[in-house]
């Protein structure tokens, strides 16, 4: 139990730090004072934020993996994924599948058309809103990831 | 009336995106080739700092400057100030939205005698630009070619690309763009602008402006590899020092000084606008460490998924063996 609950926590905090820092990509926390409260200076340096953001993505990749390998192996009798459950993990999937090309787009020589690029860009953005509030509703009306 | 019809093409190339993307064909990924892509060898020995380039710069690309409407909307907080160079359309001693490419110079001894050296100085048009890269909205683009340029009609003026580049090149002007379609007074703040290295007359077959122009034939242009090659030889030969063959993980301009770049950049005035020549390291290069992080992290999750279902049903099985048998 303890276990399960320590992988809950850290889950919560990586999306938590990935969420930040992937909103530190665009330039707003500077302009809305948000950095300069202090310990939160890191949120305007773009470069800091680009490596939290990779940090928190290989931390939630792997997470993923655990889950869904667990998930699998202990058969669908044991618990089955709720309607919510299904969306948030479709987001999720769709958040890491933008984000890998992103990823590669990053590397050198990996020369994007522009409209690939924009669409990476926008629809991770929209992504990540979508789960946001999707979360936000599971939240204030108690759904669970899965039914026992 | 070109900036509404581009923001309507806009959205029709979002469209089209999704489109090409939900039909997953990987058009538009390439693994271009870095030693093709277009490089320019300035010999620096060889500039008289006559200016020539400057002026050609303004008169070919004018046409691209902005022309912004005034007043600026207010913009809040206030901490978004507006950058405005409308009214210092000649200043030329420093890069502007209006002044893509400058001439710096340095005071330095050469072999004892005393010189003044004279640098062309513009974006470098690195191989892996951080200011495309990291452009939020992909409004800053790489061409096949490694050309990198700021497209007008998308950018929103946010300044990250000023800030992630290593020399703070792009220049912010307010009062024109997307962003005085969207929220104007909450986000954005105008466009950036920067040298585009000619993108148009090089589609068209023919030399950037500042090379063509150049009484000195300081510049020449060439495949990144053959530009390399001359850069080299052309150092040997002087004793001379080699710029941006490196710098930020490596860059399509190549310098050539008879001083080295620390003695140059010590001379130089460096500042807002005007950028150093101090060594650069890869900026991109540090996250794109962190991707084997990343590909290591599926693995480790399936693993020890697997690890903790064996051990939860060895305890299972454990338990059932040790209950009393009738
Ligand atoms: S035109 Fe040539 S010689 Fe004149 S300033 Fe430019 S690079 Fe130097
Ligand atoms: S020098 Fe700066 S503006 Fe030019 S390509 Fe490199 S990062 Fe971009
Ligand atoms: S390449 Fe073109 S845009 Fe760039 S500095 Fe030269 S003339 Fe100006």
């Amino acid at each position: 139990m303890s276990r399960k609950n320590n992988v809950r926590y850290l889950y919560l905090l990586t999306v938590f730090f990935i969420t930040l820092s992937g909103f530190g990509q665009m330039p707003i926390f500077k302009r809305y004072y948000i950095a300069d409260i202090p310990g939160l200076g890191w949120l305007a340096k773009f470069y800091i934020t680009h490596y939290i953001h990779y940090i928190c993505a290989a931390l939630l990749i792997g997470f993923s993996a655990y889950i869904i390998t667990g998930y699998i192996m202990a058969g669908r009798k044991n618990s089955k994924l709720t309607v919510t459950g299904y969306l948030r993990g479709t987001l999720i999937i769709g958040l890491i599948a933008t984000g890998i090309l992103l990823v590669i787009r990053n590397f050198e020589g990996y020369i994007f058309s522009h409209n690939l690029i924009i669409f990476l860009d926008l629809s991770h953005l929209a992504l990540v809103m979508l789960f946001l509030f999707t979360s936000l509703y599971c939240l204030i009306f108690k759904k669970k990831w899965t039914t026992k | 009336m070109t900036g509404n019809i581009s923001r309507r093409s806009f959205i029709k190339g979002g469209i089209a995106a999704c489109a090409v993307a939900a039909s997953g064909i990987p058009t538009s990924a390439s693994g271009a080739d870095k030693d093709k892509q277009l490089t320019t060898l300035l010999d620096i020995g060889k500039c008289i700092g006559c200016g020539a380039c400057v002026e050609a710069c303004s008169g070919v690309n004018a046409g691209k400057y902005p022309e912004p409407k005034k007043p600026f909307p207010r913009m809040y907080p206030d901490r978004a100030k507006p950058e405005d160079w409308s009214d210092k359309k000649d200043i030329h001693d420093r890069l502007t939205p209006y002044n893509w490419l400058y001439i710096q110079s340095a005071d330095v001894t050469v072999n004892g005698e005393q010189k003044t050296i004279t640098i062309p100085r513009r974006c470098m048009h690195c191989t892996n630009p951080p200011c495309v890269k990291l452009c939020p909205w992909g409004s800053a683009k790489q061409l096949e070619n490694g050309i990198s340029r700021i497209d007008p009609d998308l950018c929103l003026g946010g300044a990250k690309c000023r800030e992630v580049c290593p020399w703070e090149i792009p220049q912010r002007q307010t009062g024109i763009g997307l962003y005085l379609d969207i929220l104007p007074a909450f986000a954005g703040n105008g466009v950036m602008y920067k040298c585009d290295r000619c993108y148009n007359r090089i589609a068209e077959g023919k030399l950037p402006a500042c090379v063509e122009v150049c009484p000195e034939n300081v510049q020449e242009m060439g495949p990144r590899d053959e530009i390399i090659k001359k850069a080299r030889a052309l150092a040997k030969e002087t004793n001379g020092y080699i710029y941006g063959e490196n710098e930020n993980g490596g860059t399509n301009t190549i310098y050539v000084s008879p001083v080295p770049f620390e003695t140059l950049n010590k001379a130089i005035e460096t500042g807002k606008g005007k950028p150093h020549l101090k060594s650069v390291s890869d900026s991109m290069g540090k996250a794109n460490n962190l991707v084997a992080a990343m590909a290591i992290a599926p693995i480790a999750g399936i693993a020890a998924a697997v690890g903790t279902f064996y051990k939860y049903s060895r305890k299972d099985n454990e338990a059932k063996q040790d209950e009393p048998k009738e």
